[in-house]
C-alpha cells in the first residue's frame, strides 16, 4: 500500500487517485478530493458527471452493483476502506447514507429509528435512541404521539427526515445525503437544508445537488464535476463554495454556474 | 400563407375517421378474442355439469320400499290378537260387536259401517285411504298421536299400554289379508317406507332378517353392529341388501328436453325405477373408491392427492425459495449462474411426462429402498416397489421446482432496490438485508405463486401415470410410502370405464377437483389483497 503522508487525520475522509468503472465504461477518472470534518460539502456538476458515483464510493455503496469496480483510495481514518481486511458493514455504520428518494421501512416510526442500531447490536435504551434520533432529526415534535404509525403514513419531507433520524440512530461520523431533497417540494427541502446546517455541527455532510442555490446555500465547500469527451466524469474544481461560486476558477464552471450548460 | 404538411379540411376528416376505424378494428378483434375465451370455457363447465346431473334407471334387488314395507308387516301380522279377514264387510261386523278391537277399513266399507263403527283421528298428520276404526262401544279412544298408533299394532298389549288411562283389556287386531293393498299403505304411512328415514335398531333387524348368518358375523367383526351409526347400517344395507344397479343414466339435457325418449327406454326396463339423481353428493366425497358406481366415491382419490401434494410442497418450496434468493441475492451474474438461470427457464417448459420417466428412472427405481420405505422398515407389504406417495410427491415437485423459482425470484426482484440500499446503508449485512427486509417484503409474491404451482401439481396426470399411480385402489393411503390415486388419475380411470354411469361419476369428480383448485386459487388471491405491498 502506498504512503498517505497527509492523511493524519485532519480530514474526515480523502480520495486520491480516485476511479471507477461500471464494466467496460470508465465512470469516474482520478479524482482526489478532501472532505473536511463538520463542514458542509456539496458535489455539483450535469447530469452523467458522476458525483453520485463518488458519492456512492464513499462508504462503499457501489459494491452492490457488481459490474461495478474502483481503483485508488479513499482514506477514512488514514485507512484505505478498499483494503481487502476492511468490512463494508462496518464502513457503512460509520458513513452513513440518505437517498434521493425518502425510503422509510415499511414499519412503525419507531422500528424505523431502531433497526439499523438493534442490527448492530445496540444494547442501550431504544425509547432513548429514538428520541434523541428524531429529535437530532428535528421530526420529534411531529411524530412522538404517533410512533407506532408506518413510516409511510408521513408526509414526503417527514419521511426523508425520518431516514435521516434512521441513519443518525447508528452513530456516524459522515453523512452522504445522494440529492436528498429532489423528491420533495420546496418547503420541505428548505427544512433539510436547515437540518442540514444544524446536523453539521455534529456531523460531515458530503451531499450531492442538482439544485446550485441550494449548493451556494447550505455548503462550506464545492466540487464541481463534469465529464470529457468520452462521458467520463472528473473533478473540474474544488474550492470554497463562495468563491467557486463568485470566482470561478475553471472557464467551465463558471458556464456551468452561469447556466450556459448542464 | 403556411406551408406545413398536416391534412385539413376534409383530408383531415378522412384521416381522423380512418384512425377511428383501426382502433375500433383491434378493439372488436381483442373483445372477440376474450369472448371466444369466456364462451369456450362456460361450454366446458355446462358439458361437466350436464354429465353431472340428470335420470338414472335404477334397479334394486329389493326396492327399499318393500324391504322397509316387508319388515313392519310382519311385526304387524305376528302381534298378539292378530286376526286377518279376507272379507271387508266381515272384519268391519266383527269389529262392530267387539269394543276392544281396532281395524284397517277401506273407506267405503268404514261409510257403509258407519252406524256401528268410529274413525281414530291421527292428531300429529292423517291417513288417506285407510280408516283405523274401532266399534261404536268403544267409549275411551277418540284420537291418538302417530307414534301411538305405532305402538297399537306392534307391541302394546293392551290399550293400557298404548295410552295409560286407557282399559287393561287385550287389543284385539282386525287386519285386512297380507299385502293387500290397504295394509301395505296403512305401513308405508305409519311406519314409513325409506330406510334413510328409519331408526337404527330398525335396520339393525332388517339386516339381520336379510344377511345371512356367516356374512353378519362378519361384520361383526369388523366392528360391532350396536356401535354403528344410523348412516354406516344404511350404507351396508345399501350395499349388501338393497344392492342398486344403474342400468341406464340420461344427462341432464337429455332429462329436460327428451323425456320421452326416456320413458320409452323406461318401458323396456320393467324393473327397474326413474330417479332423478346428482351425483356430486356428501356420500360421493366421502365414499370410498369402489367398482359399482352406485357405491364409488372420491375419498381415496382426494386422500391421495392431498397427500402427494403435500409432499410436493414440503420439497418444491423450500428448496424453489432457497434456490430464487441465491439467484437473486448471491448470484453474480457469472457464466455459471447464468447457465443455471437458462436452465431453470427452459426446464418450466419441459413436457411433464419427461418428469414423469425422470421419477420412474430416479425415485422408483434408483431410490426405490427410500421411497418404498424399506430403508426404514416402513415399507407398505401390498406396495412392494417404489410406486409410492412419496415418489409422487417428489417428481411433482421436480416438475413445479422451475415454476416456484421463477415466480419466487420475480417477487424478490419486485422488491424495491431502495429497501435494500436503506438497509446496505446503515450498516446491515447481506443476510440481515434478506431477512429482515427482501423476504418480508417478497413473501406475499412467493406464496402467490408457489400455490399456483402447487395446483398445477395437483391437476397433473400424465407425470403420475409414469410413476405408477395405481388406478383401481379400495385403501385409503395411510402414510407416504402408500400406494396411491389421486383425482386426476381417478378420473382419467373413470372415462375409460365402458360403463355410462362412470362418465357420470367422472365428471362429478372433476366438478370436486376444480372446486379443490378454485379453492387454491382463492386463497393465493386473498394472499395477496391481504399483503398488498406496503412500500
Amino acid at each position: 500500500m502506498a504512503e498517505h503522508p497527509a492523511s493524519n487525520g485532519a480530514y474526515a475522509i480523502e480520495a486520491r487517485k480516485l476511479n471507477v468503472f461500471y464494466g467496460d465504461f470508465h465512470a469516474v477518472k482520478d479524482v482526489d478530493l478532501t472532505i473536511e470534518k463538520n463542514k458542509i460539502t456539496a458535489l455539483i456538476g450535469p447530469s452523467g458527471c458522476g458525483k453520485s458515483t463518488v458519492l456512492r464510493s464513499f462508504n462503499r455503496m457501489n459494491d452492490l452493483i457488481p459490474v461495478a469496480r474502483v481503483q485508488g483510495d479513499v482514506l477514512f481514518h488514514g485507512k484505505n476502506i478498499y483494503d481487502s481486511d476492511v468490512d463494508p458493514v462496518q464502513v457503512r455504520r460509520r458513513i452513513g447514507m440518505v437517498f434521493q428518494k425518502p425510503n422509510p421501512f415499511p414499519k412503525s416510526i419507531y422500528d424505523n429509528v431502531i433497526w439499523g442500531a438493534k442490527i448492530n447490536g445496540f444494547r442501550g435504551d431504544f425509547d432513548a435512541l429514538v428520541e434523541e434520533s428524531l429529535r437530532g432529526a428535528a421530526l420529534w415534535d411531529e411524530v412522538k404521539d404517533k410512533l407506532d404509525a408506518n413510516g409511510y403514513s408521513l408526509s414526503g419531507g417527514q419521511q426523508q427526515r425520518l431516514c435521516i433520524a434512521r441513519a443518525l440512530a447508528v452513530k456516524p461520523e459522515i453523512i452522504l445525503m445522494d440529492e436528498p431533497t429532489s423528491a420533495l417540494d420546496p418547503i420541505a427541502s428548505l427544512r433539510i437544508e436547515e437540518l442540514m446546517i444544524q446536523l453539521a455541527e455534529e456531523y460531515t455532510i458530503i451531499v450531492v445537488t442538482h439544485n446550485m442555490q441550494q449548493a451556494a446555500r447550505v455548503s462550506d465547500y464545492t466540487a464541481f464535476f463534469t465529464v470529457d469527451e468520452h462521458r467520463t466524469g472528473y473533478l473540474e474544481e474544488f474550492g470554497v463554495t463562495d468563491e467557486l461560486f463568485t470566482v470561478p476558477k475553471s472557464k467551465i464552471t463558471e458556464d456551468y454556474i452561469t447556466g450556459r450548460f448542464g | 400563407m403556411t406551408t406545413h404538411h398536416f391534412p385539413e379540411g376534409q383530408d383531415l376528416e378522412r384521416f381522423i375517421k380512418r384512425r377511428r376505424q383501426k382502433g375500433v378494428f383491434w378493439r372488436s378483434l381483442f373483445l372477440l378474442a376474450t369472448t371466444l375465451g369466456v364462451i369456450i370455457l362456460m361450454v366446458l363447465l355446462l358439458s361437466i355439469i350436464d354429465d353431472s346431473l340428470g335420470y338414472a334407471a335404477v334397479q334394486y334387488k329389493i326396492e327399499p320400499h318393500d324391504l322397509v314395507v316387508d319388515f313392519y308387516q310382519a311385526i304387524v301380522l305376528d302381534a298378539s290378537n292378530a286376526r286377518t279377514f279376507d272379507d271387508a264387510d266381515a272384519l268391519a261386523r266383527a269389529l262392530a260387536q267387539t269394543p276392544a278391537a281396532v281395524g284397517l277399513l277401506e273407506e267405503d266399507v268404514f261409510l257403509a259401517h258407519a252406524d256401528a263403527l268410529r274413525a281414530l283421528a291421527v292428531e300429529d298428520g292423517g291417513l288417506t285411504g285407510v280408516v283405523v276404526a274401532v266399534s261404536q262401544q268403544n267409549d275411551w279412544a277418540q284420537s291418538m298421536r302417530s307414534g301411538e298408533m305405532m305402538t297399537l299394532f306392534t307391541i302394546a298389549e293392551t290399550w293400557a299400554d298404548v295410552r295409560p288411562g286407557w282399559p287393561n283389556t287385550p287389543i284385539q287386531r282386525y287386519l285386512p289379508p297380507a299385502d293387500s293393498p290397504l295394509l301395505t299403505s296403512f305401513i308405508a304411512q305409519t311406519y314409513g317406507d325409506d330406510p334413510a328415514q328409519q331408526p337404527v335398531e330398525a335396520l339393525l333387524a332388517m339386516l339381520a332378517q336379510q344377511l345371512s348368518p356367516g356374512a353378519l358375523r362378519q361384520l361383526m367383526a369388523e366392528k360391532p353392529l350396536a356401535q354403528r351409526t344410523q348412516a354406516e347400517v344404511l350404507d351396508i344395507l345399501e350395499e349388501r341388501v338393497l344392492q342398486p344397479t344403474i342400468l341406464e343414466t340420461w344427462s341432464l339435457s337429455q332429462s329436460l328436453f327428451h323425456k320421452d325418449e326416456i320413458e320409452k327406454a323406461m318401458a323396456a326396463m320393467p324393473a327397474a325405477a326413474l330417479e332423478f339423481r346428482h351425483w356430486v353428493t356428501w356420500d360421493f366425497i366421502t365414499s370410498p373408491q369402489s367398482s359399482k358406481p352406485e357405491l364409488a366415491g372420491v375419498r381415496t382419490a382426494i386422500i391421495g392427492s392431498l397427500w402427494v401434494v403435500l409432499i410436493t410442497l414440503l420439497f418444491s418450496v423450500p428448496v424453489g425459495i432457497g434456490a430464487a434468493i441465491y439467484l437473486e441475492e448471491y448470484g453474480s451474474g457469472s457464466r455459471l449462474d447464468q447457465f443455471i438461470e437458462n436452465n431453470i427457464n427452459n426446464l418450466a417448459g419441459v413436457p411433464s411426462i419427461i418428469y414423469g420417466m425422470l421419477g420412474l428412472a430416479v425415485f422408483v427405481r434408483a431410490l426405490e429402498p427410500l421411497t418404498s420405505g424399506s430403508l426404514f422398515g416402513l415399507a407398505d407389504p401390498t406396495t412392494a416397489n417404489g410406486r409410492t406417495i412419496l415418489a409422487a410427491g417428489l417428481t411433482l415437485g421436480l416438475l413445479i421446482l422451475p415454476i416456484i423459482i421463477i415466480n419466487a425470484r420475480e417477487a424478490i426482484r419486485a422488491v424495491p432496490r431502495a429497501l435494500r440500499e436503506a438497509s446496505y446503508g446503515l450498516g446491515a449485512t447481506r443476510w440481515q438485508t434478506i431477512w429482515h427486509h427482501v423476504l418480508p417484503n417478497a413473501i406475499p409474491g412467493i406464496l402467490t405463486g408457489s400455490i399456483l404451482a402447487i395446483s398445477r401439481a395437483f391437476g397433473e396426470t400424465a407425470p403420475l401415470v409414469v410413476v405408477g399411480a395405481s388406478t383401481a385402489i379400495f385403501m385409503d393411503p395411510s402414510g407416504p410410502f402408500s400406494k396411491f390415486t389421486t383425482l386426476p388419475i381417478q378420473i382419467y380411470q373413470w372415462t375409460s370405464r365402458p360403463q355410462a354411469a362412470f362418465q357420470n361419476l367422472a365428471a362429478a369428480a372433476i366438478i370436486v377437483l376444480l372446486a379443490l383448485l378454485l379453492a387454491l386459487n382463492a386463497v393465493a388471491v386473498i394472499l395477496r389483497n391481504k399483503y398488498q405491498r406496503s412500500y
